[in-house]
């Protein structure tokens, strides 16, 4: 009896935290973004780049952290991109987000075509050149330790990068202005708050982020990119941002409610008994039910989605 | 109304006068003239599977033959009838369905255009049109063998199965692997899920850590995407073999990956072309088996046994000589191993 729930729970830890790392880099990273003012939907572009750079530069140089952080910088870019038609040019964000998602996917198989013999699959990724796990060959596979402990130590990283976001943001001078330049830039820019500058790194943050999730996809969850290994991802953490009300916290913890839905769902279809698309409907139904039951309005920062224009 | 009427049905004569010219061209056409196309389904020309290895078998039929060969990709299913519609309007000679989700849109527009071809390949809904030819796969007999590679080689006797979706054709794949792993160790325990998707490598990766924690050392997966997260998850747990699908996949996991039950998609590609250009491509069914290498097993066997070789080559041997006959059904699967042996089928 005891050893059923056991072994059901280690199942449904290790499924929530193959899911929620990619989500929630992401979505920490799109909370940056919209709280100081400027709407990316671009994310799903950034981590897709983010995803065929990790893989990309993990094969070349053999080392799976370089190959993370490169695909965050390469997130990063996006974000540069982003931030130049958004907060300098006062494009339509929604638009500019748009043209990065196509932009995005499009240029990932477009370089990968090019590099790789013109298949748009990088190779297969050794296993030294991917993340590390935590404790490879500590517990026995298949036991409650391997489930739980022996994943990829990134999947407990974010935990601890939501922590330092949640600082950033409500302890920092920096975390401050930034909530402040999102509900009302006008009065920001009179107490000599530079509004383009706090946006710019917003912006960043938010694509750096987008490409560390892109990476964790294409050096974790698997070994390789493929254009379908980002396939809605960064729609989800963007959904999840406002789930959890535009904040670090809300936002953590909606990541971690769509990746323990991918357990319920893998423990659910285990025997057959259930119809598989009833099984597939779990996350959508605990999304309406957490909306109605537990969540309520969400409010979105003030100034969210209109460009600024620097008084003169 | 009246205009549109008529617009209608000027526009309906021009285009089956377009396409009769095109027929009758056909049979005098040089094969530099000869266009063939292929609709791919969502999955996208690089999928690893069957719509890059139909691709593959065209490529090959444009550079033994000379004839001109194109694809289209489609995005979402409203693209179908558009990709065929382009290749309607360029006036191709034959025009290939990759999957059974183009179906619908291979028979409204075969009803539509009686003196283009078309064939499809994973469809018979479609034999009874004159100018649609099935290309039709025993998945079951190559998903046999990988089964009694499994069967033989697990040392747990517990392995798994992960189905992308729980349609007809791919639980051919699941009796056959099932059948094939009961006939070789009728011990041995079978866990069988259904992923419901083709492209969450997450889910299929979880799938699969439930599989190893509750014992299977071997996992067979049939869910492109979805399955490169089941391979993913066997390479990370100690001693947990995969088994690939479609396409030789060892390259993926080269220490896992020990077998992969091929389907030679562009093997009926190449030949479909083959005979339209002799004049000889018929409508109906055409079957693609072991016999005729149309599935197989891949030929990457480095973790393979010498008696584990031996054991496949004689389970091929016998299929081809129809001493075992696969099951393909659920009442022949049924009938042979019980209702109780394969449950992804339970409606």
């Amino acid at each position: 009896m005891w050893a059923v729930i056991v072994k059901n729970l280690g199942l449904l830890i290790n499924a929530t935290l193959i899911a929620t790392p990619p989500l929630l880099l992401a979505a920490l990273g799109s909370c940056f973004s919209e709280r100081s003012g400027v709407v990316n939907i671009g994310i799903e572009g950034m981590m897709t780049i983010g995803a065929f750079t990790g893989a990309a530069v993990a094969l070349a140089t053999g080392n799976g952290w370089i190959g993370f952080l490169c695909g965050g910088l390469a997130g990063a870019v996006f974000g540069v991109i982003h931030a130049i038609a958004c907060v300098s040019m006062h494009a339509d964000q929604t638009i500019a987000g748009t043209a990065i998602n196509f932009i995005g996917p499009g240029l990932a198989v477009f370089l990968c075509k090019a590099m790789y013999d013109n298949s748009s699959d990088t190779p297969a990724l050794e296993a030294s050149a991917k993340l590390p796990k935590m404790f490879n060959g500590v517990f026995k596979t298949g036991s409650f330790g391997s489930n739980v402990l022996n994943v990829y130590s990134v999947a407990y990283l974010v935990f601890i990068f939501a922590v330092i976001c949640w600082f950033v943001f409500y302890k920092t001078r920096l975390g401050a202005h930034l909530r402040a330049v999102g509900e009302h830039p006008e009065a920001c820019e009179s107490l000599g708050i530079n509004v383009y500058r706090v946006r710019y790194i917003c912006v960043i943050v938010s694509g750096f982020m987008a490409g560390l999730g892109g990476a964790f996809c294409t050096l974790a969850t698997v070994n390789q990119f493929r254009p379908s290994v980002i396939v809605g991802q960064g729609f989800i953490a963007i959904a999840a941002v406002i789930f959890g009300k535009f904040s670090p916290g809300g936002a953590a913890a909606a990541c971690l409610l769509f990746g323990f839905c991918n357990g319920v769902k893998t423990l659910a279809s285990q025997g057959n008994v259930v119809s598989p698309n009833l099984i597939s409907m779990i996350p959508y139904i605990v999304t309406i039910l957490a909306l109605i039951l537990f969540v309520g309005k969400a409010h979105a920062p003030a100034a969210n989605g209109k460009p600024f224009y620097k008084s003169k | 109304m009246r205009k549109k009427l008529l617009a209608a049905m000027l526009s309906t004569a021009m285009v089956a006068s377009m396409a009769s010219v095109t027929m009758v061209q056909a049979e005098e056409k040089d094969p530099s003239e000869v266009k063939v196309g292929l609709v791919l389904d969502v999955g996208g020309v690089n999928d690893g599977s069957f719509n890059q290895t139909s691709w593959e078998g065209l490529q090959k039929a444009v550079e033994d033959f000379g004839v001109q060969g194109t694809y289209l990709e489609s995005n979402n299913d409203a693209d179908y009838a558009a990709n065929i519609d382009t290749f309607l309007d360029e006036e191709y000679d034959l025009i290939i369905g990759v999957g059974y989700m183009l179906a619908d849109g291979i028979r409204a527009a075969a009803e539509e255009n009686p003196d283009v071809k078309f064939a499809i390949i994973d469809d018979s809904t479609n034999a009874d049109l004159d100018n649609v030819t099935c290309l039709m796969f025993k998945q079951e007999q190559c998903s046999y063998l990988v089964g009694t590679v499994a069967g033989k080689m697990t040392k747990a006797n517990n392995v798994g199965i992960v189905l992308g979706m729980a349609t007809e054709t791919m639980h051919q794949f699941g009796y056959g692997y099932v059948a094939g792993v009961l006939d070789t160790n009728p011990e041995c325990e079978i866990q069988q899920m259904n992923a419901n998707s083709f492209a969450n490598a997450e889910i299929g990766k979880a799938d699969a850590n439930a599989m190893i924690t509750n014992g299977a050392d071997i996992i067979y997966q049939v869910a492109g995407g979805t399955g490169r997260g089941v391979i993913e998850a066997c390479d990370e747990a100690d001693g947990v073999y995969a088994i690939g699908v479609d396409t030789d996949q060892a390259p993926l996991a080269p220490e896992t990956v020990i077998t992969s039950a091929m389907k030679r998609v562009d093997t009926s590609v190449y030949d479909s072309v083959d005979r339209l250009l002799k004049g000889e491509l018929e409508s109906g069914i055409v079957v693609y088996d072991l016999a005729s290498d149309g599935v197989g097993i891949a030929p990457t066997q480095d973790l393979l046994p010498e008696d584990v070789i031996a054991a496949v080559n004689e389970a091929a041997e016998k299929i081809k000589s129809g001493e075992i006959v696969v099951p393909s059904s659920k009442e022949e699967f049924d009938e042979k191993y019980g209702d109780d042996a394969y449950s992804l089928d339970v409606e």
